[in-house]
C-alpha cells in the first residue's frame, strides 16, 4: 500500500519535469551520425565508386530487398551495373553495410522515407550514389588490395609491397 | 407550469454542459498522462489540442456503427443506452450549488447507489449479448467485481449518513459547515472512493475491459456510436465519483469563510471535483492493474472489514457525542 502512495508522488513529481520527447515535424531530434537510416553508395577519395559489387550485401540482407549486377570496365574495376535498393522492404538493419568489404554501401542518419508512391520507393544506382566518401574518409578499395587495375598494377597500392614470384629460388 | 420549464430548462443546461465536459475529459486526461510520462499529450487540434475530442467524436461518427450478426441485436444495442443513462440519472440528485441541482430528493443518496447497481447491467448485458468470449469474461468479471465493491460503497456511507442524519444529499451538504466530513470520516472516504474507481471500472480496477488480457472486455465487439456511449458512461461515471465524493465529504460548495466570498459556490464545487477528477488520473497514471482473485480479495478482506469498523467506531462516537 505504501509502495503504491510512493509510485503516486513520484508520478506526480513529473508534473514538472520537462517532456522527453520533441515535436517532430517542427522540431528534429538528434540523430547520431551513425544512425540507421537511408542507404547511400559512398565513392573512394578520388571520386571513383567504391562498389564492387561483389553481391555480398545483398547475400546479408535479410528481407532480399537489394538487387545487383556486377560488370567489369575498361580499366579493370569492377562495379555494379544496376544497383537497385527497394527501401519499401528495407527494414534498416545495417547487415548491408557490415557485410560490404569496400566500405561502400553505408548506412545514413536520414529517416524521412515516406512516399506517396510505392514506386519511388525503389531507388536505382544513380539515386544511391552520392558524392563524398560517407564515414571513412581515406580508404579506397584498390589502393589497399593487391588487384590490379589501369594506372596501378600489383604492388603498387599504398601498404603493398612488390609481388614475390614464388616460382623462383632465390632468397 | 412556469417551475416545469425552468426545471426543463436547468436540466438542458446541466446535461448540455455535462456531456460536453465529459468529452474535454478525455483531452484532459490524455494531456495530464502525458504530462506526467514526460510527453506532450494531444496538442495539434485547436489551441492546446484542446478540440482533440471534437475530432474524435468526428471520427466516430464516421465509423460503421456495427451490430454483429451472431449476437443477441435489442440487447446489444440497448446495453450501452443504460449505462449513459444511468450515470446521467445519479447527476440528478447533485447539489452543485445552493440553488442549482435538478431534484432535491429525500433519499438522495439511495437514488445515487441504485443508479450505481443499475448500471452494472449495462456492462454484464453488453458482455452477455455480444456473444463473444472476451466479452463474456469482462462482464463475468463486472458482475463479480461491482456485486463485491457494491456491498461496502453503501457501507462507507453509512457514517456520513449517521453524523448527518439525512439522506438527502443537499442536508448532507449543509450539515458540513461547522467541518469537512473528511476529518471524521477519512476511513469512509478511502473506501469509498476505491470502491467507486472499482464502479465505474476505472484503472487500476478496470479488469472487466482489460485490454491486455480481454482486447477490450466488455465493449469487444463495439463500434461507432455505441462504444462512444460506453465511452461518455465511463467518463460520467468518474465525474459523478468526484462529484459524489466532494458532496459527501468535502462539504460540496462550502468553503471556510475567507475562501468562500472569492468565488461564487459553484466554482468552489467545480475546483474541488476537478482536483478528484486529476486524483483519478493520477491513479491510472501510476497504478498497475491487479490480478482479479487480489481485486476480490482486497474488496471482501480489507475493504469491507474496514467499511464495517469505520460504521461502528462512527456510530459509537456519534452516539456518545464526541464527533
Amino acid at each position: 500500500m505504501l509502495s503504491q502512495l510512493r509510485t503516486m508522488w513520484l508520478v506526480l513529481k513529473h508534473t514538472f519535469t520537462k517532456a522527453d520527447t520533441v515535436e517532430y515535424p517542427e522540431q528534429k531530434p538528434y540523430l547520431a551520425p551513425r544512425y540507421r537510416g537511408r542507404i547511400v553508395l559512398t565513392r573512394e577519395p578520388d571520386g571513383q565508386e567504391r562498389c564492387v559489387a561483389c553481391n555480398l550485401c545483398a547475400v546479408a540482407c535479410p528481407v532480399d530487398c537489394i538487387a545487383l549486377q556486377q560488370t567489369v570496365d575498361d580499366d579493370g574495376r569492377k562495379r555494379a551495373e544496376f544497383f537497385r535498393i527497394n527501401f519499401s522492404r528495407c527494414i534498416l538493419c545495417g547487415f548491408c553495410e557490415e557485410a560490404c568489404p569496400t566500405y561502400a554501401i553505408q548506412l545514413t542518419p536520414d529517416v524521412e522515407l515516406a512516399e506517396y508512391d510505392r514506386q519511388s520507393l525503389v531507388y536505382e544506382k544513380h539515386h544511391l550514389l552520392i558524392d563524398g566518401v560517407g564515414k571513412y574518409p581515406d580508404y579506397s578499395f584498390y589502393q589497399q588490395s593487391g588487384i590490379s587495375i589501369k594506372n596501378k598494377d600489383k604492388g603498387q597500392g599504398s601498404q603493398e609491397k612488390p609481388p614475390i614470384d614464388v616460382k623462383s629460388l632465390m632468397p | 407550469m412556469h417551475d416545469t420549464w425552468l426545471k426543463l430548462f436547468e436540466i438542458s443546461i446541466i446535461l448540455g454542459l455535462l456531456i460536453p465536459s465529459a468529452a474535454m475529459l478525455v483531452w484532459v486526461e490524455r494531456r495530464l498522462i502525458g504530462i506526467w510520462q514526460d510527453r506532450l499529450g494531444p496538442n495539434r487540434v485547436g489551441p492546446f489540442g484542446i478540440l482533440q475530442s471534437f475530432a474524435d467524436l468526428i471520427k466516430i461518427l464516421g465509423k460503421e456503427d456495427w451490430v454483429p450478426p451472431f449476437s443477441d441485436k435489442l440487447v446489444f444495442i440497448v446495453a450501452p443506452v443504460i449505462g449513459a443513462v444511468c450515470v446521467l440519472m445519479s447527476f440528478a440528485v447533485i447539489p452543485f450549488s445552493p440553488n442549482i441541482g435538478v431534484a432535491d430528493l429525500n433519499i438522495g443518496l439511495l437514488f445515487f447507489l441504485a443508479m450505481a447497481s443499475l448500471a452494472v447491467y449495462s456492462v454484464v448485458l453488453a458482455g452477455w449479448a455480444s456473444n463473444s468470449k472476451y466479452a463474456l469474461l469482462g462482464g463475468m468479471r463486472a458482475a463479480a467485481q461491482t456485486v463485491s465493491y457494491e456491498v461496502f460503497m453503501g457501507l462507507s456511507l453509512m457514517g456520513v449518513v449517521l453524523l448527518s442524519g439525512s439522506f438527502n444529499l443537499r442536508e448532507i451538504v449543509l450539515s458540513q459547515q461547522s467541518g469537512w466530513f473528511i476529518q471524521t470520516q477519512f476511513v469512509g472516504f478511502i473506501v469509498f472512493f476505491i470502491a467507486g474507481i472499482a464502479e465505474s471500472h476505472r484503472l487500476p480496477f478496470d479488469l472487466p475491459e482489460a485490454e491486455t488480457e480481454l482486447t477490450a472486455g466488455f465493449h469487444t465487439e463495439y463500434s461507432g456510436l455505441k462504444f462512444a456511449l460506453f465511452f461518455l458512461g465511463e467518463y460520467l461515471g468518474v465525474m459523478l465519483i468526484s462529484c459524489m465524493s466532494v458532496v459527501l465529504f468535502f462539504g460540496g460548495w462550502l468553503m471556510p469563510e475567507p475562501l468562500a466570498s472569492w468565488l461564487p459556490a459553484i466554482v468552489w464545487y467545480l475546483l474541488k471535483v476537478s482536483v478528484l477528477v486529476m486524483v483519478f488520473i493520477l491513479l491510472r497514471t501510476s497504478l498497475p492493474r491487479p490480478r482479479f482473485d487480489q481485486l476480490l480479495l482486497f474488496g471482501w478482506k480489507y475493504m469491507l472489514p474496514l467499511a464495517l469498523v469505520n460504521l461502528l467506531v462512527t456510530a459509537v462516537l456519534a452516539l456518545t457525542e464526541v464527533i
